[in-house]
């Protein structure tokens, strides 16, 4: 058996495309998709940037045959990203291995329930959505979509990490023979909800976003569905399947500092880091890029710095960048949207640039990259670090 | 060669006053309603007042679940925390959307906003505790707990850690209770204990609870079961449900006879309790049967309430005759909990005395 | 001023829940963040929507909040110079 866990399907729909090729032509036609937000009335309009989806609602029911109004966006993005994973990995009949789906979503269904909220009282027009509020709903509205059934099926939430914990457990079940195949990634839509949120923690840039630039001013909230295809040696060996890349090693740990907010150190970040180097069997030099967290946030960028020269050491940090500048946060799915920018780039021995990014951190030596460049890629580590603590990492490699 | 998973110690804060470990369904709280509230243990005497002045309901009962679970177990930390939450701290979801909406998106404060996090519960606890390890929450509906239960499972099997703590909570909310009756997802006219089953109604009563418990590779004196298999299905027809216990049994190499009692996830819900009547009815039919809903009320984590009833009835080795189905009697040594939810969203958990 | 100060303080213990302290016991010159009060950088970001609610003064940056927070006697200060209501 292989360390590595094989990818051989991925899908995603963002503010910089709608599919996984467009979004590598705006990776590396460094286009940001960072605009004023048009979906959602919101009073905070002028104030905000944010990394919307470039489609209404109308265009996504369209494209998935379905009536006005009947889903909320986030199952929306999910079933498009899920569907491109599944197609690109060749997949004819989803229960034809012991397939799971594991989902992740801080929101679900939140934009239709903030909008309803009190109006269910007053007409049945909208009582479809009422079930749509918890987190488990999206999950089900995708596997419908995809046909699973009798099948493994769960949902994760820890806030800015979940897609990457979704992947993580993905790949523990493959490696442990409980699944064949898993499914895994996330989705998250803007809403009212989130945006006013980020906004009592006044951590909302009113423009574009600068991760790891001194003069940071914090982030912009994004949106995507992201989900990849994860398959054991037995398919990929059967079905002679192309491999996209490997997950080689994961990390979950928990910084146990502050409600919200990351300590000073990253210890978090740093344990998480440090177990999923020792689950790939890589040493920290081994590690070609960094797609970092990087936020743009300042509490963020100073302990996820910290972190990596804890663990790679003082001026041997390998070349990084954020890709958030790109996308903005797009939370759940953060850590699926930056899976699959990890792929795209050990597949082109790409490295992205960190765009915006102008001043030096004066707490420390760190430069991102600002150019997109060709380099040969072996294993690229990406971060995810959220609210409560939760901090993962995962290592994504080109051989198993 | 895998691990076995025993569960050391529980504690849970239900319906039913379930705080004390001490007893066991001793006294039952009767009520005539369409929602359970839990028993409120003395919050005070668990969480210091600064720390409890920005804590939502399900954080307090989890503190007191939790702890309850650590000191039963007796550890100070464990080596991950996996929580389980259909809605997370739904409350105060519920209220940051009202002061979205009526202060129109004005003078809005952060505590109520990080609090809906679905993942705070599990934050708060290892903030707590200073725990920095493996720390993760799921949130698929009814089977939340379960997937705790299974990466737990799967992380003790192998190897990957020797003391975890388990839990799963949810909150009652009244804006969740009035528009989930609108679509008859809870019932409108209040039911008994004794007429839960039998209303001949759709949709259940709402409830609340928090049920933590220590999965561990080491059993103790506090020792209540072995935990033998644990499963999740987006999706079960009536016709296939049969074949897929017989499965998961055949695959915990378990024999159909050797089960001891089925607890059946019942909630009165005229639409959905078909699926428990077809087993109980059919492959189940010469099984002692339980149940528990008429205790606990219907939360996404309710299954944290049979997980709790079942491992108590196996280290007691008694059935208490307020949850049983039927008249039928065996020791109780091995025993299987199934759930679902609406159709969707099946469990099977399998426990056995060791 | 002084009614501004105890004003202060009832809001303070009602807004930030700080139900086991009395009025009383928080002096005018007591720090209110770490070792005095013991308020941290949540309830720092409530007193900012308190001061933009009840006074009309908007902090942009939450690190202002820092100095202005410092006690309830340059709280009282800082309102007393800025309010618009």
């Amino acid at each position: 058996m292989s360390k590595g866990v094989a990818i051989t399907g991925m899908g995603i729909i963002s503010a910089i495309g709608n599919n996984v090729q467009e979004n590598y032509e705006s990776l590396i036609g460094e286009k940001m998709g960072i605009d004023k937000i048009t979906q959602i009335e919101t009073i905070h309009k002028d104030e905000i940037m944010v990394g919307e989806v470039k489609a209404t609602n109308s265009e996504l029911e369209q494209r998935l045959g379905l009536e006005a109004n009947t889903y909320s966006r986030s199952p929306m993005l999910g079933i498009i990203a899920a569907q491109e994973a599944i197609r690109q990995a060749g997949i004819t009949d989803i229960n034809d291995y012991k397939t799971g789906l594991i989902s992740s979503t801080t929101v679900g269904g939140m934009d239709k329930s903030e909008q309803y909220f009190f109006e269910y009282f007053k007409n049945k027009e909208h009582h479809h959505h009422i079930d749509g509020l918890h987190a488990g709903d999206s999950t089900q509205k995708i596997a419908n979509y995809l046909g699973l059934e009798g099948s493994f099926m769960t949902t994760i939430s820890t806030a800015c990490s979940s897609a990457a914990n979704a992947i993580l457990l993905g790949a523990r079940m493959i490696k442990s023979g409980r699944l064949d195949r898993a499914i895994v990634g996330g989705t998250d839509a803007l809403s009212k909800f989130t945006i006013n949120g980020f906004k009592t923690l006044m951590i909302l840039s009113d423009t574009y976003n600068t991760p790891f630039d001194d003069n940071r001013k914090g982030l912009n909230l994004g949106e995507a569905g992201a989900f990849l295809v994860l398959e054991s040696d037995k398919i990929v060996e059967k079905e002679n399947r192309a491999v996209l890349a490997y997950v080689s090693g994961y990390g979950n740990a928990n910084d146990a500092f502050h409600q919200t907010a990351s300590s000073d150190n990253g210890d978090g970040a740093v344990m998480a880091m440090e177990k999923a180097l020792k689950v790939a069997g890589l040493k920290p030099e081994h590690i070609d890029y960094v797609n970092a967290h990087g936020t743009a946030t300042p509490n963020n960028d100073l302990s996820e710095g910290r972190a990596m020269i804890r663990i790679f050491g003082e001026g041997k940090v390998p070349q990084f960048s954020s890709t958030k500048a790109y996308t903005g946060h797009t939370l759940a799915v953060a850590g699926g949207v930056e899976a699959v920018y990890s792929v795209l780039a050990l597949q082109n021995n790409r490295i992205y640039p960190n765009l915006n990014f102008k001043t030096p951190m004066s707490e420390f030596n760190l430069l991102p990259e600002t150019e997109s460049k060709e380099k040969v890629l072996e294993h690229v580590l990406s971060n995810s670090f959220g609210f409560g603590g939760n901090c993962s990492t995962l290592i994504l490699s080109k051989e198993a | 060669m895998k691990k076995s998973v025993y569960i050391n110690s529980v504690g849970s804060v239900s319906a039913q006053k379930t705080y004390d470990n001490s007893t066991f369904l001793d006294e039952i709280v009767p009520y005539e309603a369409t929602e359970l509230k839990v028993v409120d243990p003395d919050y005070k005497a668990y969480i210091p007042p600064a720390a409890a002045r920005r804590m939502a309901k399900g954080i307090k009962m989890s503190t007191v679940s939790s702890q309850t679970a650590l000191k039963e177990a007796g550890l100070e930390n464990v080596d991950a925390i996996i929580v389980g939450t259909g809605l997370g701290c739904l409350d105060d979801s519920a209220k940051f959307v009202s002061d979205i909406i009526n202060n129109d998106e004005q003078f809005l404060t952060p505590t109520r906003f990080i609090q809906s996090s679905h993942n705070t519960v599990a934050g708060q606890i290892a903030l707590g505790l200073g725990c920095k390890g493996y720390n993760f929450t799921y949130v698929n509906s009814a089977v939340s707990f379960e997937s705790s239960l299974l990466d737990a499972q799967l992380q003790i099997e192998n190897s990957e850690a020797n003391n975890i703590l388990v839990g799963g909570v949810d909150e009652l909310v009244d804006h969740h209770v009035q528009s989930h009756q609108l679509i008859g997802h809870f019932k409108n006219e209040p039911v008994t204990q004794k007429t839960l089953l039998s209303s001949n109604t759709e949709g259940s009563i709402m409830a609340e609870g928090s049920h933590f418990f220590v999965l561990s590779n080491e059993k103790q004196a506090s020792t209540y079961a072995e935990l033998k298999g644990v499963e999740i299905y987006n999706s079960l027809s009536l016709e296939n449900l049969s074949s897929q216990v017989q499965s998961f049994l055949d695959h915990s190499d378990t024999e159909l006879e050797a089960i001891d009692l089925v607890v059946m996830g019942n909630n009165g819900d005229s639409n959905f309790d078909g699926y428990y009547d077809s087993l109980n009815q059919g492959i189940f039919k010469y099984t002692p049967q339980a149940y528990f809903k008429h205790l606990s009320g219907e939360y996404d984590t309710a299954t944290g309430f049979a997980f709790w009833l079942s491992s108590k009835i196996i280290k007691t080795q008694t059935v208490p005759d307020i949850v049983k189905l039927n008249s039928l009697e065996k020791p109780p040594k091995t025993v299987l909990i199934y759930n679902q939810y609406r159709g969707q969203n099946h469990s099977l958990v399998l426990l056995k005395k060791c | 001023m002084s009614e501004l100060k105890q004003e202060l303080k009832e809001k303070i213990i009602e807004q930030l829940n700080l139900e086991d302290i009395a009025i009383d016991e928080i002096a005018d010159t007591d720090p209110l963040f770490g070792e005095g009060l013991g308020l941290d950088s949540i309830d720092a970001l409530e007193l900012i929507v308190m001061l933009d609610k009840d006074y009309g003064i908007k902090l942009a940056d939450p690190k202002e909040g820092r100095k202005i927070f410092e006690s309830i006697d340059t709280m009282a200060g800082y309102i007393s110079e800025h309010r618009s209501r």
